[in-house]
């Protein structure tokens, strides 16, 4: 095998950050090889194309790696721009808008997740209320940004914050089973729960969505809670 | 300045980035009305363009806000297209630089405003920071850190230098000198090469200011909760 397939991702099919990759290309419609690391055992090649942090994923393009999945999201959009979608809009206020709440949904609202996810009984109520106020500014502030009209969601018109959207808080259903608690409220956030769920009835997500069980039995793991009885 | 072509900045003097726009507006030579915010007080205007965060830097374009610096600095290089550029046009070299910006995280500044044992352990990781970025750098100066003078800063320079361009302030509070040529020659050259360009005497905040301010943070962090 050598460089003669010009787009490889190194991913992890539990990680959400290859998952935005995969994701990104496929929306694109870029035919990629993916190679399945274990992140226990990394591969020679992995850790070459990204010294500094050793981790998924890595975009190998023609030879040359690009890592940090915002970064190759970037990249892809640039490298393709004649392959639509475009991942980002046009127009430059609305890229800093898109890349604003990109931003959030990376950092803030995944810092939520986790705290819930590490923490235990009034701690984690604690981290629940949070991570429900940051999906009210979200609901609040994104205004046009969250499409209204979820019949218009289709997989050839997925972008960059969709897949954000669709990577970080997809999982949600196997996470309130191992946590016991209810993250997405359709009551509570109708429009964000109108959005991840439309996501994942499209085809194109499905195909890159592991198993329920697989997610719950890795999030266990993970964070070494134990399964109620 | 109209609302038609008006561009306004929200800043802080102490925040580096805040730094970040005003270099960058001003080596692209944009005009601009700068608004300096108090912290402690902040505008109207401010908790309005940037009410998720509440934070500076914000730039105001056309009445239209922008908020995080790195998003900011993206959005300047769309709009003013004219030399100098902010990034370079290959796309593999600005995910380079972007990486670069990325890794170039506040670390910094959570040590600074660390005490005691707990800011020795994040000065290790910050010097450990350092050494990978000293040797990775390498990548992106191959021949050496060039001096700014047809080639003007742009994005990662801009961020380098909002973090470490006050690096005599940072000594101050650690005590002891951490940006030293005999461990990070190509920081130090790439530091000094930047002290050298014009704009940075009307970005760079005063160093006794600095270690002032960063002073009243501590002192204020470590005052115990009232009963």
């Amino acid at each position: 095998m050598g460089d003669e397939v010009e787009v490889r991702v190194h991913g992890m099919w539990a990680s959400t950050y290859s998952k935005r990759v995969e994701l990104a290309l496929k929306i694109k419609g870029i035919p990629y090889e993916y190679v399945e690391e274990d992140l226990m055992n990394k591969s020679q090649a992995l850790l070459e194309y990204n010294p500094i942090h050793k981790k998924v994923p890595v975009l190998v393009h023609n030879g040359k790696p690009i890592v940090e999945s915002l970064v190759i999201l970037e990249y892809i959009d640039e490298v393709w721009p004649d392959h639509a979608p475009r991942l980002l809009p046009r127009d430059p206020v609305d890229r800093a808008r898109v890349r604003f709440w990109s931003g959030f949904l990376q950092n803030q609202l995944l810092e939520s997740v986790l705290k819930l996810v590490m923490s235990s009984g009034e701690e984690q109520e604690k981290a629940l209320d949070e991570l429900h106020e940051k999906m009210t500014i979200m609901e609040q502030e994104m205004g046009d940004i969250i499409p209204k009209d979820i019949s218009s969601i289709q997989s050839k018109s997925l972008g960059l914050l969709d897949i954000q959207v669709i990577c970080t808080l997809g999982a949600y259903k196997a996470h309130e089973q191992v946590l016991g608690v209810k993250i997405l409220d359709p009551h509570k956030h109708s429009l964000i729960y109108a959005w991840v769920n439309a996501m994942m009835d499209l085809p194109m997500i499905k195909e890159i969505t592991p198993p329920h069980d697989n997610v719950v039995n890795f999030i266990q793991m993970i964070f070494k809670i134990n399964p109620s009885a | 300045m109209t609302e038609e072509n008006s561009v306004k900045l929200h800043g802080f003097w102490a925040s580096p980035f805040a730094m970040r726009p005003v270099f960058a507006l001003k080596v692209k030579g944009i005009d601009f009305e700068y608004i300096e915010e108090d912290l402690s007080n902040k505008s109207e205007s401010l908790l309005k363009y940037n009410p998720v965060h509440k934070k500076v830097p914000v730039l105001v374009h056309n009445g239209k806000p922008i908020s995080e610096s790195l998003i900011i600095l993206e959005y300047i290089d769309e709009i003013w297209t004219d030399p100098p550029h902010l990034l370079p046009k290959d796309p593999y070299l600005r995910a380079k630089h972007r990486f670069w910006a990325d890794f170039f995280d506040p670390t910094i500044l959570k040590t600074l405003l660390a005490e005691g044992e707990a800011q020795k352990m994040v000065l290790d990781e910050l010097l450990e920071k350092m050494d990978v970025a000293e040797e990775g750098l390498k990548e992106i100066f191959p021949n050496g850190v060039p001096p700014f003078e047809e080639q003007k800063p742009g994005y990662l320079d801009i961020v380098f230098y909002s973090l470490y361009g006050t690096h005599e302030a940072a000594e101050l509070i650690f005590g002891k000198k951490f940006l030293t040529v005999e461990r990070y020659p190509l920081l130090v050259s790439w530091v000094n090469a930047l002290k050298q360009v014009p704009e940075v005497n009307e970005v760079t905040p005063s160093i006794p200011k600095f270690v002032e301010l960063l002073h009243s943070i501590i002192r204020q962090r470590s005052v115990p909760p009232k009963a």
